[in-house]
Parts: structure tokens; C-alpha cells; sequence
């Protein structure tokens, strides 16, 4: 391995207090490092500029899920075992328990984290879509005190976040959905281990036979991950049987922008963003019949 | 030459070990090269192939994506510490017998996927081996055969 190993300062707090003193010690210059499965790729291969390491292993407190009777608080440091193996999280976010089963397979679900994957900020993880069609929030930690902040804004740009030079990320609070339709798709190149070429979480609530609500998160199709706010108007108060599906793909196009990468173009990731959608739409009509 | 080295304690494969390294060394690293096993392979050190595989605490984890200072006081279990007193154990068994073993490079990382899938899912059908194998690559593509060695140690039951 190329990784600067020799230069490396690793420091191991203790607890999170102690974790937020050395963040606030000296802003900026320390990385967390929680299960390691995004960060440690590029520090062994020598591309990361980072040589002082927050380890957070012994935060036990951040790896708990707790649910209450109006949502659920995800520890920073749970992993995709740990959501995908949760009985509140299996209930009510199976749009989150789908992002953690496509995200590597069991070795990698078995070390990664929800706040690593939100901390990392690849436009292509494949939590975010489902955080944003929960309207999720995240703490942000600092000896100065704890922020919640709606996740949808934490990815300021590409690998860019909210989160301050002496913060932590470390909690995730999703309130639990209404009862509604949920759907997930991630499309990569292989079923298991693929970065995402495109990636589509929706939920949506149904009132009197119309969309009462709608929320619809993407990633892999623009610098950050985000919600698709034109595809939701356009589908926002419309009956189920009478879904606007090309008037919706069209709004959609005007909120991605997707680009050519070793993974994918952006005209296939267009299509394929819209079709995908599409399908959803067309899902989210059947349940129609169903109910009837 | 010791400087910044800490001292990580282990319990691999039964036995209590010490060694000395550097904190962000990879965990692979250590095995193969200050715990002398190497059984335990890499493939691509990204993460993305499964030779790596060891099981830690319990849990099968790629060691290539695992700094030492992350397995402080762990419990390792690696392709040595499968065969008791010289004697396969039935998921090897079940290698050998099936030819589930070409080049043998991945085979270290298969089989303690395997390990770890049947001690979750003792019954595993066929979409549940290949979701518990999905991390593991074999680029000799014998594929066919690694499912025929999973099921047939499941069939028997066996321990791992």
C-alpha cells in the first residue's frame, strides 16, 4: 500500500465529549474515521491528504437506535447491518433498509456507517435518497453546543457540507413516516458492490384517491444528492388515477444534472432517471386498485 | 524505529497475540505480515473483491478496509484457524469434495463468507448464498461451484 502510514496521528476518544475537544482543539485538521470502508480506499492508495485521524470506535453511544412514538434516532455510527437488521427501521423506512442492503455487500455493510456515508459525501451513496424522502434531520455536534439541521441542504456542493470545522455529525432523526407508499431503485452495473448510476427514493401519502404528500430523493444524477422538487410539484394534489407520468420524467429532467463518469453518461442517466420514475408512478397507481 | 508504533493485542484464531504497529496500518497488513498468516489474501485493497475477508468480533469484515487501531482487543478468525488438529472443517470439506476451488486465490475470502453466512443462516437457499457471497469475487469464474461446496456443507449441517 502507497498510504502515508508512518506520518499518521490516530487519536481514540473516549467519549463524545472528548471526541467534540479535539475537533474543537484545532478545526478542520482532524478526520473522523468511523468503519473506515469509504475512507480507508484512497488513504492506502496515497490520495488522502489527511494524516490525523479521530477514531470513533469507542463511541458507544453513537451507534444506538432508538425509537419513539414519532420517529426514530439513528446513532451516527450505526451500521447498514444495524438498519437493515432493526425492527423500526424494517417497519417504517424500507426505503432505508433497501439503501443499506445495495450499499457493498455483508463485509462492508458490516463496518459502514450512516453518518460516514452523509459525512463522506459522495453524490452517489446510496442513503441519502432515502434521508431525503424521510425528511430526515442531523445533528451536528460541537463543544459550542448540538444544531439540527434538515439533511435536505447538509451537501452544499460536490463533497461539500454544512458541517463546521469543529462538528460532528452525530445523529440522524427521521420521523416516522404517515402511512404512504414507498419506493426504492438503485441501477448500477451489478446487483452487488456497484456505485450507483442512478439512485431513486420515493414516499408518498395518499389522501381521498389524490397525493396528499410526496417526497422524491436522488443521487448519482447531480454534484449532491437531492430531492427532485419539480418532479414533486408536478405530481403534488394529482390523482392516482390520472398520474401525469411525462409531464412528471419532464419536470424531472430540470432538476437532475447528471454527468459522463467512468460509471455511466449523463444521457443514459437521464433516460434512466426517468424511467425509473416513472415506474414508481406507475407502482404508486396500482396501489389504487389495490385499495379499492 | 518504534516510534509511533502502539501495541495491539488480538486473539487470533484462539490465541492471544501482540504485535507492534503502526495505527493506521491496514489490518491485512498486520495479519499477513506481523501475525505471519498468510491465508488471508488481497485481491483489489479496495474493498471490492473479498479475498480480505476475515471475521472480527464475530462479524466478516474486509481487513483491507480495517486500520489496526480499529481492532484493538478484537477477536480475529482467519482460513487458519478453520481445520482443527490437522482436520478440515466442513465448509473446506465441502470445497475440496465439489471443486469449489480453481486458482485457490479467493479461496481464503470465500470460504469465511461462507463461514459467516451459515452461522446466521444455517439453511441458506440458493439467492441467500449468493447475497452472503455477493462481496466475493473469483475471477477463475467458478462460481457454479462454489454454490454446489455452500450448499452441500449446509446440507450436511455442518458446524462452522
Amino acid at each position: 500500500m502507497r498510504g502515508n502510514v508512518p506520518e499518521c496521528t490516530v487519536v481514540v476518544p473516549e467519549t463524545v465529549q472528548e471526541a467534540l475537544e479535539w475537533l474543537a482543539r484545532d478545526p478542520g485538521r482532524w478526520r473522523p474515521l468511523a468503519g473506515g470502508t469509504d475512507l480507508m480506499v484512497p488513504f492506502a492508495a496515497g490520495r488522502l491528504a489527511d494524516t490525523r485521524f479521530l477514531s470513533l470506535q469507542r463511541l458507544d453511544p453513537l451507534r444506538a437506535i432508538a425509537a419513539d412514538a414519532g420517529g426514530v434516532t439513528l446513532g451516527a455510527l450505526a451500521t447498514y447491518t444495524d438498519l437493515r437488521q432493526h425492527p423500526y427501521v424494517r417497519q417504517h423506512l424500507p426505503n432505508l433498509v433497501q439503501s443499506a442492503k445495495v450499499t457493498g455487500a455483508v463485509a462492508i455493510q458490516n463496518r459502514g456507517t450512516l453518518g460516514g456515508n452523509l459525512v463522506n459525501g459522495s453524490p452517489a451513496a446510496d442513503s441519502p435518497p432515502s434521508l431525503l424522502a424521510y425528511a430526515a434531520e442531523v445533528e451536528l455536534s460541537s463543544v459550542r453546543g448540538a444544531r439540527w439541521v434538515p439533511y435536505d441542504g447538509f451537501h452544499t456542493g460536490y463533497r461539500q457540507t454544512v458541517l463546521a470545522g469543529d462538528e460532528l455529525l452525530t445523529r440522524i432523526r427521521v420521523p416516522q413516516p404517515a402511512p404512504g407508499f414507498h419506493f426504492f431503485r438503485k441501477v448500477g452495473t451489478r446487483a452487488a458492490q456497484a456505485v450507483s448510476k442512478v439512485c431513486i427514493a420515493v414516499c408518498v401519502q395518499v389522501e381521498d384517491g389524490a397525493v396528499r404528500a410526496v417526497r422524491i430523493g436522488l443521487g448519482s444524477v447531480a454534484p449532491v444528492p437531492l430531492r427532485a422538487r419539480s418532479a414533486e410539484a408536478a405530481i403534488l394534489g394529482r390523482a392516482l388515477d390520472a398520474l401525469p407520468l411525462a409531464e412528471a420524467r419532464e419536470a424531472l429532467m430540470a432538476d437532475i444534472c447528471p454527468i459522463d463518469d467512468i460509471r455511466s453518461t449523463a444521457r443514459y442517466r437521464r433516460t434512466v432517471a426517468g424511467n425509473v420514475l416513472v415506474q414508481a408512478l406507475i407502482e404508486l397507481g396500482a396501489t389504487l386498485n389495490r385499495r379499492a | 524505529m518504534d516510534e509511533g508504533r502502539m501495541q495491539l493485542n488480538v486473539t487470533v484464531n484462539g490465541q492471544r497475540r501482540s504485535v507492534a504497529v503502526l495505527p493506521m496500518a491496514r489490518l491485512l497488513d498486520v495479519i499477513r505480515e506481523d501475525l505471519a498468516l498468510p491465508g488471508t489474501k488481497e485481491g483489489c485493497g479496495e474493498g471490492e473483491c473479498g479475498a480480505c475477508s476475515v471475521i472480527m468480533d464475530g462479524r466478516l469484515v474486509n481487513s483491507c478496509l480495517v486500520p489496526a487501531v480499529q481492532a484493538q482487543g478484537a477477536e480475529l478468525l482467519t482460513i487458519e484457524g478453520l481445520a482443527r488438529d490437522g482436520e478440515l472443517n466442513g465448509l473446506q470439506r465441502a470445497f475440496v469434495a465439489c471443486n469449489g476451488a480453481q486458482c485457490g486465490f479467493c479461496t481464503p475470502g470465500m470460504v469465511l463468507a461462507a463461514v459467516d453466512l451459515l452461522s446466521r443462516c444455517a439453511h441458506p437457499d440458493e439467492a441467500e448464498i449468493r447475497a452472503g457471497l455477493a462481496g466475493n469475487i473469483c475471477r477463475c469464474t467458478g462460481y457454479g461451484k462454489i454454490l454446489d461446496a455452500v450448499q452441500a456443507a449446509a446440507g450436511e449441517g455442518e458446524r462452522p
